[in-house]
């Protein structure tokens, strides 16, 4: 079977099963949330933007949010066969691109996003395998469903498989 | 409050205009640095979806330098100027009067590049401010070389707390002999897009 790369956007998500893959290019201070089903070999993937749909009145776009992301792209998973308990996530991005000498909380926007991620991943119970985030610098992702594998590209940074 | 996705022709032509003005004076500015021609396209008005957000500037992983500035005072939102790799090589050239392009940037072009940008944006801002009588603070430069995406990724941000889509003016300025080509984006917030509009009398 031919391998498709779907490729996911800013405030997006989407999932597949085995053998397809699954990417976002260019996170920045965003961060790529993925889950993984590894006995039904679905993966899904969601980029998201802000920390919390709760802080925010225009909140429609669910997958904006790393609260109602997470929540929604379980729900797409499950909708394709996934089992919820088997769920393990990888999360990468969440860098803060520009450097200012300021307090402005708008700026540390990546830190918070990694933060309101990895207390909604274990509110769910969902265990975090790996991660690359923070530092100062974009990355693209490539989630590979038929093993989990994550694969890690950046400008200048290196590359890799998480 | 105003809805960026629904924005009518009216209301294009003057971001359209404000854009014209802006980066007219910020054009003047580098040619004068420069010392060369520069011309100036008719500025883009973007309404775009966040998923479309990265896909301007060549792609989401093309190296691009962005300086990026934050504007305060009665104009709220920020500004950014971008160049792509070999146009921001060749700006160095000029402004040191060197000839090399198959180098890297260094640390002091890194700081000319910021002072450029820091020049237009400030000249960019000035000028919108006489135009409208409001007051625009700009923030010192903070410069990143790195995926167009990942840098973009930042005033999309700004505009993900009250909308669904991104508002940017973007005018495309080149020096005559098409060595550097540039963006300036203006992305004011919706109130003080608002404000804009009411100091220009069209609200």
């Amino acid at each position: 079977m031919e391998k498709n790369t779907i490729k996911v956007g800013m405030a997006d998500l989407n999932v597949t099963k085995a053998p397809h893959l699954l990417t976002t290019l260019g996170l920045g201070s965003c961060v790529g949330i993925t889950l993984y089903d590894e006995v039904n070999k679905i993966a899904g993937l969601a980029h998201i933007m802000l920390p919390s749909s709760k802080e925010i009145k225009n909140n429609e776009n669910k997958a904006k949010f790393a609260d109602t992301g997470i929540d929604e792209l379980i729900k797409s998973m499950v909708k394709i066969g996934a089992n919820k308990n088997y769920l393990v996530a990888k999360i990468a991005g969440g860098a803060q691109m520009f450097n200012f000498n300021s307090n402005n909380q708008m700026l540390k926007i990546g830190e918070r996003n990694i933060m309101a991620t990895k207390e909604k991943l274990k509110e769910l119970n969902i265990r975090i395998v790996s991660e690359d985030t923070g530092g100062n610098f974009g990355r693209t992702i490539v989630l590979d469903s038929a093993d989990g594998s994550l694969y890690v590209r950046t400008i200048g940074h290196g590359e890799k498989i998480i | 409050m105003l809805d960026v996705g629904n924005l009518n022709h009216f209301m294009i032509d003057i971001l359209k205009e404000l854009g014209n003005i802006g980066a007219g004076n910020a054009a003047t500015a580098l040619a004068s640095m420069i010392s060369k021609k520069v011309n100036m396209d008719v500025p883009n008005v973007r309404i775009l979806e966040f998923k479309e957000v990265a896909e301007v500037l060549g792609g989401e992983e093309n190296l691009i330098v962005g300086i990026y500035f934050e504007l305060t005072e009665d104009v709220v939102g920020n500004m950014m100027f971008a160049l792509d790799m070999d146009s921001a090589i060749n700006l160095t050239n000029m402004l040191f009067n060197r000839e090399r392009n198959d180098r890297q940037l260094d640390e002091m072009d890194i700081s000319a590049i910021s002072e450029v940008g820091n020049i237009l944006a400030s000249s960019y801002a000035n000028s919108l401010s006489s135009l409208t009588g409001l007051k625009i603070f700009i923030s010192v430069p903070s410069i990143s070389i790195d995926m167009a995406g990942a840098i973009l990724s930042v005033p999309a941000i700004h505009y993900g707390h009250v909308a669904d889509h991104a508002l940017m003016i973007e005018t495309t300025f080149e020096e005559n002999q098409n060595l550097v080509t540039g963006n300036i984006f203006f992305l004011p917030n919706l109130s003080s897009f608002d404000k804009i509009l009411t100091a220009l009398g069209v609200n």
